[in-house]
């Protein structure tokens, strides 16, 4: 019996995804147990806005295939209205402080209404380069706005002003921990509500939309609707992500609407990984740990960033998520075991050569930006002297020596990868046949 | 003397957006780094012109640019083309980024004292109470060289021909003997060497600093999309009248308040909307590129001289 003609019934409860969403439940509401230093707190609270602007944005470029340059007008233009409308709380009205992110969510709704009108008439290269232009549109027009705004030193609030309404449940948001798990029951019911979209009909079409939209339209969608219909839903959840964001900082300024938060948006996503449902998530972990720890540790981890990003546009185009499937994949197949030893010593030699580079970058970055401070420095825990030629000279034969290694193992690697590829299509091919 | 400063602009953004255009009418690839091969040929033009003379810069610093690029599509962006169009963009969008972090490195956060030959920094005319510098004669004597040198190059040479036939029919063209790949390679050096040319002639007109590529990078695709996706005529037009707008809006100081006024309508800052309406021209120049691009997208989505509208 051929196995494609079982007849499909839709099950959206099934054992795996009870298993899978319980456990993403659990893993929200044990973290702050694990990791409870204040300055985890603030990673993990900012994560978790990250990962549904993330999630939000993915559905504009996984889904749908719409490379947008312009994702923090919505996240951004969500936070302001949001913080307005905390000020209103202040002023006196009866509002519940834990609703602000959904009032962020109908801004940014609107705006995506508002915006999206205009993008959505093109798809591909042009859509990304209008997307560019409204994003600078509404930057520029910030700034000339002061009165709603606030210029450059953007508008304040306060998240403990509805504390004495019965309606926030006795909770006055002060404590770091409350607006944690106010951001948790966001991320979660998003996530859901997120992946439940993936499901949905319209959800569906955006996927045709994405991969032959001459097709869809052939077959009678109209393809201009369906990229406003999930633009304005990511819009939705980018100004919920915006609103957490002026709830969890009480202040919101420009800068949330800068072209570089969007790039910002695009390259994590793009890195976690835009194919599978939770790269995003990947990415949105990524970008916060860059942004608060990569910055502390080097001057020069944009650099470093924007590397990794062509590296992985040009071999790993699915981005970490992908990686991460195709070797549980080879585990799968039985044949993770033959590719351990060219897996280590291309990442030793590929450690190696990276110290040497990172030196350089380093070294250079010592003498042009933090001259002041001397010539001294460490690269993980070497000392080096940016001044002596015999520290540059160190590290460029390192850099050369690895990076010669590490090609020649890479090369190793290559050629194990493809083999296993050959076994595993063989390997399906028989499962197949069997079946039938 | 606003119409000559904001042609000079004009012509500039239009030795931009032409390699922009015909890199994109060529491979299909928005070039997002465009700009910053803009930077890197003012960077480079101020470095040799700081070793020996500005001419020197001006001579060599398109073609390294134009080198470097050559070397980028040949060793990255051949190998994602086969993922397709994103792909591309989102490549040439991280080495915008790299771009810029190297700039930064090696020549500092600031900006750098990137300046006009002596020699041109005389005015070359009066009229009425303002000059008008020499360099900006020449930036425009050199973009129309270049416009005219272009247009010579495509239309009427072998290896016009021979760009023109791959643009088109690609397949055709490769099967005649032509090394299609080899041409792309060379449109895209070409391409970034024009845009070095502009940084070389722009940077010092204006300012040469880290920012210089995305405050003029936008601007580029607002003129490729309103002229019309990979019409280099309708780069030419759009470019100009950007170009002009902007300069001409900067000088003016209009709003909707100070009209009304002049009309005998009084309006305070209890009017609705009143922190709209006293905008004045001038405040609101930055966007105004922005805003011709909604509008243009509106009323006619295919850009102005615009063929196909997908």
């Amino acid at each position: 019996m051929n196995s494609s003609l079982r007849p499909l019934h839709f099950k959206p409860l099934n054992g795996v995804r009870i298993v899978v969403w319980s456990a993403f439940a659990l893993i929200l509401l044990l973290l702050p147990a694990i990791f409870n230093s204040s300055f985890a707190m603030t990673l993990l609270c900012f994560t978790g806005i990250a990962t549904i602007a993330c999630l939000s944005y993915n559905m504009l470029l996984g889904q749908t295939g719409m490379l947008s340059f312009g994702h923090a007008v919505y996240t951004g233009l969500g936070s302001f209205v949001a913080v307005h409308a905390m000020n209103q709380i202040v002023a006196g009205w009866y509002l519940p402080m834990w609703l602000v992110p959904l009032v962020g969510g109908f801004a940014g709704l609107f705006f995506g209404v508002l915006f999206g009108y205009v993008t959505t008439r093109k798809s591909g290269t042009p859509f990304a380069m209008i997307t560019l232009g409204i994003g600078e549109l509404v930057f520029a027009a910030a700034l000339m706005f002061p009165g709603f705004f606030g210029g450059e030193a953007g508008i304040n609030s306060n998240r403990t002003a509805g504390k004495d309404m019965w309606v926030n449940f006795g909770l006055s948001f002060g404590p770091q921990i409350q607006v944690y798990y106010l951001i948790a029951i966001y991320v979660f019911f998003c996530t859901v509500a997120m992946y439940a979209f993936t499901l949905t009909p319209l959800g569906r079409i955006a996927n045709a939309v994405r991969d032959n939209p001459e097709r869809a339209e052939f077959v009678g969608y109209d393809t201009r609707l369906v990229r406003f219909l999930v633009l304005m839903a990511s819009s939705f959840f980018a100004g919920i992500a915006g609103g957490l964001s002026s709830l969890n900082i009480e202040a919101a300024n420009a800068e949330l609407l800068h072209a570089v938060r969007s790039g910002g948006y695009l390259l994590f996503v793009f890195l976690g990984g835009a194919i599978f449902f939770f790269g995003p998530i990947l990415g949105a972990v990524l970008l916060v740990f860059s942004f608060f720890l990569l910055s502390e540790f080097t001057k020069a981890w944009q650099l470093y960033i924007g590397i990794v990003f062509l590296i992985m546009v040009i071999y790993a185009p699915g981005g970490f998520s992908s990686l991460i499937m195709l070797n549980l994949r080879r585990v799968k197949y039985g044949e993770w075991r033959k590719m351990r030893w060219p897996y280590f010593w291309m990442f030793l030699f590929g450690l190696i050569a990276l110290w040497g580079f990172a030196s350089l970058v380093e070294m250079a970055y010592q003498i042009q930006v933090a001259a002041g401070s001397g010539s001294q420095l460490t690269v993980m825990k070497i000392p080096l002297d940016a001044a002596s030629s015999s520290s540059w000279i160190i590290a460029t034969i390192v850099l050369i020596a690895g990076g010669i290694a590490f090609e020649y193992w890479r090369r190793k690697f290559a050629k194990v990868w493809s083999d296993g590829e050959e076994r595993i299509a063989d390997a399906i091919k028989k499962a197949e046949a069997a079946i039938v | 003397m606003s119409m000559l400063n904001g042609l000079s602009y004009g012509l500039l953004l239009f030795m931009l957006s032409a390699g922009l255009t015909l890199i994109f009418s060529m491979m299909g690839v928005l070039n997002f780094a465009h700009a910053s091969f803009y930077m890197l040929g003012a960077y480079f033009a101020y470095q040799t012109s700081s070793w020996s003379n500005y001419w020197v810069g001006f001579l060599i610093a398109p073609v390294l640019v134009a080198l470097l690029g050559g070397l980028f599509e040949r060793y990255m962006l051949r190998k994602t083309h086969k993922f397709g169009h994103v792909a591309e963009l989102l490549l040439t969008f991280g080495l915008s980024f790299v771009i810029l972090e190297l700039v930064q490195l090696i020549w500092g956060r600031t900006s750098v004292d990137y300046s006009i030959p002596t020699s041109m920094q005389a005015p070359l005319f009066k009229l009425y109470d303002s000059t008008f510098q020499t360099y900006r004669g020449f930036m425009m004597l050199v973009a129309v060289l270049m416009l005219i040198s272009l247009y010579l190059l495509l239309k009427k040479t072998r290896i016009g021909l021979v760009i023109q036939a791959a643009l088109t029919h690609p397949d055709t063209t490769e099967a005649l003997g032509h090394n299609v790949p080899r041409v792309f390679a060379y449109v895209f050096a070409g391409g970034c060497g024009l845009a070095a040319l502009a940084g070389v002639i722009g940077g010092n007109a204006f300012i040469t600093e880290p920012g210089m590529a995305q405050s003029v990078g936008a601007i580029i695709f607002v003129v490729v999309v309103v002229g019309g996706m990979g019409s280099l005529g309708g780069a030419l037009i759009a470019s100009i009248l950007i170009g002009l707008m902007q300069t001409f809006a900067v000088g003016l100081d209009w709003s909707i308040v100070g009209g009304a006024q002049s009309l005998g309508i009084d309006t305070t800052s209890e009017t609705p909307g009143y922190s709209l309406w006293k905008l004045k021209l001038s405040q609101i120049a930055p966007i105004l590129p922005y805003l011709l691009l909604v509008l243009m997208l509106i009323v006619r989505p295919k850009g102005i001289m615009g063929t196909r509208d997908e």
